[in-house]
């Protein structure tokens, strides 16, 4: 038997069976699930130093502030009200913060440059040209409020309530979430200024940043939700494995 | 072992090891251009290099931000230091005028100036912002004497990387590159807005890094040390910010 003959498969049977998620996205997936979280957690932490947010390009705790989370904060600095300081962990929450922003950025590198080459955003990403209507978006929506039985997608494919939520994910909320965060870098100000100019300050783009982590957290919690509804395991195993069951046994 | 496994397997390993080799350049070209900074061997040390490195190749000589006459702060803030100590208010009593700044380490002149030394230096001022680590900031004017036109004056020695200052605070003290130590706007800061540099906000003197964050701003400065490496400096890890937990590098 010659030696490429193992790499030809001898009956359909044997086709080993078509990936749901492709290794670049299961590994990407995770890195950017590991480096969320380290800068959600982080973030928090940082956030309770200062709990007020701000307008403009300065603010502090003698100009009033637009809002203020209702917490107390971990600097005896911050008039809260609340008669109660709470433990500092600014240092080590900084070093990780910045060092998991980088862990993002060169994964999300990675997943970018990829998705173009392998064209996975106008494959997967991007609404089919069957589904760009809104009628569709509403049926699928409704699939989801009804709780009717059977998957609104193909199991190799998203549907496209998906591919629009995943859209604004990568290319707006991600790409808004790095920019903020840059323009709060006085030494990246420095040799871009209109970073900050163009979200109109400083302390604009702090409270940016912040809005748009609860816009992240919000992705976070429905895309939770969606694969426990859809089946936690299976979906778990597909982008762990890169297979789900209903394709290994169809 | 099929071809094709093998095949992946020699070129996974020239891979790896064209990786490894190109880790290893650049770890020998980062360290000969100073991209290294000096806390990169603690716990998250990996991102503060990185972004070190960064902002020292895409703007090391970029100025910072400047803001009209209008957009300075009424009500600027400052976070509150330790008790000064009794030294320090019989000297604030007689209007510091014994205060002195003490310039050493690798320069040709070591110089202690006065505080009327350093006015009759040339004249610096910027609206710049500060901006504290927990997220808060404020615009001031802050007037002085570029600290790159005292660095001459006491004659840098070619091998200098760091200018060390410390502050009267005895647990305060801190470090720049060169990049930042004769940057125009690196200024020794005797006035801010209309008069001079209140207590509070660091006076007598105190240094603006107006590329970093504020705490690398030291306030009540007492002494300024070039050095070619930071290794001797306390824990060795570039300032007393590492020690307790922050990033050397404080432009982010």
């Amino acid at each position: 038997m010659p030696c490429y003959a193992s790499a030809v498969p001898a009956n359909p049977s044997d086709q080993p069976p078509v990936e749901r998620h492709s290794a670049v996205v299961r590994i990407t997936h995770w890195l950017t699930v590991i480096a969320f979280l380290a800068l959600l957690v982080t973030g928090l932490e940082i956030v309770i130093s200062h709990p007020r947010f701000y307008w403009g390009e300065v603010g502090n705790v003698n100009t009033p502030p637009a809002f203020t989370i209702p917490i107390a904060s971990s600097r005896g600095t911050v008039p809260t009200g609340y008669g109660y300081v709470m433990p500092d962990q600014n240092g080590w929450s900084r070093y990780l913060h910045f060092e998991a922003a980088w862990l993002l950025v060169l994964v999300g590198f990675v997943y970018l440059v990829w998705g173009l080459w392998r064209r996975h955003f106008t494959r997967n990403i991007l609404p089919a040209r069957g589904q760009r209507s809104p009628g569709v978006l509403f049926a699928v929506l409704a699939h989801y409020l009804g709780r009717k039985a059977g998957q609104p997608s193909p199991p190799d494919s998203y549907n496209p309530v998906q591919r629009l939520a995943y859209l604004v994910v990568i290319f707006v909320l991600f790409p808004l979430i790095i920019w903020t965060g840059l323009a709060m870098s006085p030494a990246f100000t420095a040799a871009f200024p209109s970073t900050v100019i163009l979200l109109g300050g400083r302390q604009t783009a702090r409270t940016l940043h912040f809005f748009i982590t609860g816009l992240l957290v919000a992705f976070l919690v429905v895309h939770v939700v969606m694969i426990a509804l859809a089946g936690f395991w299976s979906r778990m195993r597909g982008m762990i494995t890169g297979r789900s069951p209903e394709q290994e046994q169809p | 072992m099929s071809t094709l496994s093998r095949r992946k397997l020699i070129a996974g390993g020239i891979a790896a090891a064209a990786g490894l080799s190109g880790l290893a350049v650049a770890d020998r070209m980062a360290r000969r251009y100073g991209l290294i900074p000096p806390d990169s061997g603690v716990l998250f040390g990996a991102g503060e290099t990185l972004t070190y490195a960064a902002q020292r190749l895409v703007g090391a000589h970029a100025p910072a931000r400047q803001f009209p006459r209008s957009m300075i702060s009424a009500k600027p803030f400052a976070n509150e230091v330790a008790p000064l100590g009794n030294e320090f208010q019989s000297m604030q009593a007689a209007n510091f005028s014994d205060w002195k700044l003490t310039v050493d380490g690798l320069v040709a002149r070591p110089t202690t100036f006065s505080l009327s030394d350093l006015r009759s230096m040339p004249t610096e001022s910027q609206i710049s912002e500060v901006a504290c680590e927990e997220g808060w900031s404020y615009i001031a004017e802050w007037i002085g004497t570029p600290l790159h036109g005292i660095l001459r004056e006491v004659g840098i020695l070619p091998q200098a990387r760091y200018a060390a200052y410390f502050s009267f605070q005895p647990d305060w003290w801190e470090s720049v590159d060169m990049s930042d130590a004769l940057h125009p706007q690196t200024i020794l800061t005797l006035g801010m807005n209309n008069g001079n540099l209140p207590v509070g906000f660091g006076g007598p003197l105190r240094l603006r890094v107006p590329r970093q964050l504020g705490y690398k701003s030291v306030k009540y400065l007492r002494r300024i040390t070039v050095t070619d490496s930071m290794k001797h400096f306390g824990k060795g890890l570039g300032s007393a910010s590492p020690e307790a937990g922050y990033a050397w590098y404080g432009g982010i």
